[in-house]
């Protein structure tokens, strides 16, 4: 394991620890856009330059400003915070151990496969390798994926319509 | 790579950056020179010759203006917001190809920071990050002026980005690369210049792109006419109400980078990058003529192609000063509707209209 992976892993535990943890929205969403820097780091340890790059610019450029966005709008505080009843602070502790239970279980028999180095490809995560294989190997899925967000995006402009007698402003 | 070879990239990136800095100073002078000189005044020229050391005066003033933090800023945010502007406007020069190969002996200099394969997303995963610096800082403020400076910011960026990378779609699918330093190559011309090799550059094939990339470079980098996260008519000053001193200073600086480094992008990617006309000939002519060596020859021509750029480079500053002191500000709506229902339609077609060449042969 090479020291720049343990570092990045170590900013990432640290950033995803930190957007649960911080009181103030805007920090949860400033230290969640620098877990996916962390990400963006693993992809071009793992040699995908273009999914780093990718990701960069849809989560961090695009998602996230919109995320922060929303937040800056609502103001929310330790004023106006609502409290939850213990009810449901239960629950939501019983359901979260009982994923990480979920996830322990799952992952504690992986036998880690390294890569074979005969026949391992080191440009496969280059954006012309990148594309061959989305669009000779998967492009069936690739489509459904592209219907999907075109669903998502027509579904939101009917949302967003004006009404018919809403005000105009 | 080898240790001394690194070494020299190491300086290539560090010069990469004076000169970001160097440049992004004198686009102050720059930027009122020109601003007097549209406007029929005289502009700066009491500090120095012709008023040169006015950008040393003005940092000495910010830097020994008063640190202000307004009552209920969140202190940690207001720092960082201007640094993070700074920050994420110097990464994205790195990429830039600002010049070929310098050869000197065993060791090569290219005059680029650092070669990616993915260079074009980069500068654009960059600007898009640009924001956060606005928005951050805007919110920190705590003031009602400065978060709506902030959210215009966020949400012009958005809307322009948008138009911005699907006219990068129509150059890329041209070009078959990411790579700026590819990109620049495939705009060079043929060693016997003929005139059709000036086609090569890519604005001659994507006339529309080209329109459609400036119009957003100029909503990207916050520049008059689409100055509205700084709206002074509306928002007193937008997202720096509140800055003063050397914070001020660090949002100012940054908008002069972004200039500067959209400048560069666009020349490189649309305007031929470090070539220029008869670059082969000239080569040619002073190996056979001049009995230079190949190697003298090719650094002459780098050099001269590295000045070619920065040409090139200040043309477009110039543009964008040009702009600034011509056009008034557009209202938000205005930028609004331009931004998501003219360009956007109009780069679908560039991209339709230029797949449509490609199928029947008419660019390659």
């Amino acid at each position: 394991m090479s020291p720049l992976f343990l570092f990045l892993c170590f900013v990432a535990l640290l950033s995803a620890l930190g957007v649960v943890l911080a009181k103030n929205p805007v920090h949860s969403v400033l230290f969640l856009i620098l877990t996916f820097f962390t990400l963006s780091g693993h992809y071009l340890l793992l040699n995908a330059q273009f999914l780093a790059a990718v990701n960069i610019i849809v989560y961090a450029g695009a998602i996230m400003v919109l995320f922060l966005f929303v937040i800056m709008f609502l103001n929310l505080n330790e004023d106006t915070e609502p409290h939850k009843p213990a009810l449901a602070k239960f629950a939501a502790a019983i359901a979260g151990g009982s994923l990480l239970l979920i996830l322990v279980a799952a992952m504690r028999d992986i036998q880690p496969v390294g890569y074979d180095p005969a026949n391992f490809n080191s440009q496969i995560g280059m954006v012309d390798k990148l594309g061959m294989v989305l669009f000779k190997e998967y492009a069936l899925p690739f489509e459904l994926a592209s219907v999907l967000l075109l669903a998502a995006m027509v579904g939101s402009v009917m949302l967003g319509k004006r009404e018919t007698g809403e005000r105009n402003f | 790579m080898t240790l001394p070879a690194l070494g020299w990239q190491g300086l290539v990136v560090l010069v990469v950056f004076g000169v970001s800095l160097l440049i992004a100073t004198y686009s102050t002078y720059a930027e009122r020179v020109i601003a007097a000189f549209l406007q029929d005044r005289v502009g700066p020229d009491r500090a120095g010759p012709f008023g040169l050391l006015q950008p040393l005066a003005d940092a000495v003033k910010l830097f020994t203006k008063e640190e202000f933090f307004p009552a209920g800023a969140n202190r940690a945010l207001f720092v960082f917001g201007p640094c993070l502007a700074m920050t994420t406007a110097l990464m994205s020069s790195a990429v830039i190809p600002f010049g070929n190969v310098l050869q000197f002996g065993e060791t090569a200099i290219h005059l680029q920071g650092i070669e990616i394969n993915v260079g074009m997303l980069y500068v654009f995963g960059m600007v898009s990050l640009g924001v956060y610096g606005i928005m951050i800082g805007g919110w920190a403020s705590n003031n009602k002026f400065s978060l709506l400076g902030a959210i215009r910011a966020a949400s012009q960026n958005i809307s322009y980005e948008l138009a911005m990378g699907l006219a990068l779609i129509a150059v890329l699918m041209i070009s078959g690369t990411l790579s700026l330093r590819e990109i620049t190559f495939q705009q060079s011309s043929a060693a016997p210049f003929v005139w059709q090799d000036i086609f090569n550059w890519n604005v001659m094939k994507q006339p529309l792109g080209f329109v459609i990339f400036i119009v957003c470079a100029f909503a990207e980098t916050n520049r008059t006419p689409f100055d509205l996260p700084e709206c002074e008519t509306e928002l007193i000053g937008g997202y720096h109400t509140e800055y003063s001193s050397m914070k001020m200073g660090l949002y100012l600086f940054a908008e002069y980078i972004n200039v500067f480094v959209a400048s560069a992008v666009m020349s490189v990617i649309y305007f031929g990058g470090f070539n220029f006309p008869f670059q082969y000939d000239l080569r040619d002519w002073l190996v056979s003529a001049q009995g230079l060596e190949l190697v003298t020859a090719s650094n002459i021509i780098t050099i001269l192609g590295l000045v070619g750029l920065f040409g090139k480079i200040f043309g477009f500053i110039f543009f964008f000063m040009w702009v600034r002191w011509t056009l008034p500000r557009f209202r938000y709506d205005q930028l609004m509707r331009l931004g998501w229902t003219i360009l956007i339609p109009l780069a679908i077609f560039n991209i339709m209209l230029t797949g449509g060449l490609i199928t029947f042969g008419v660019i390659k």
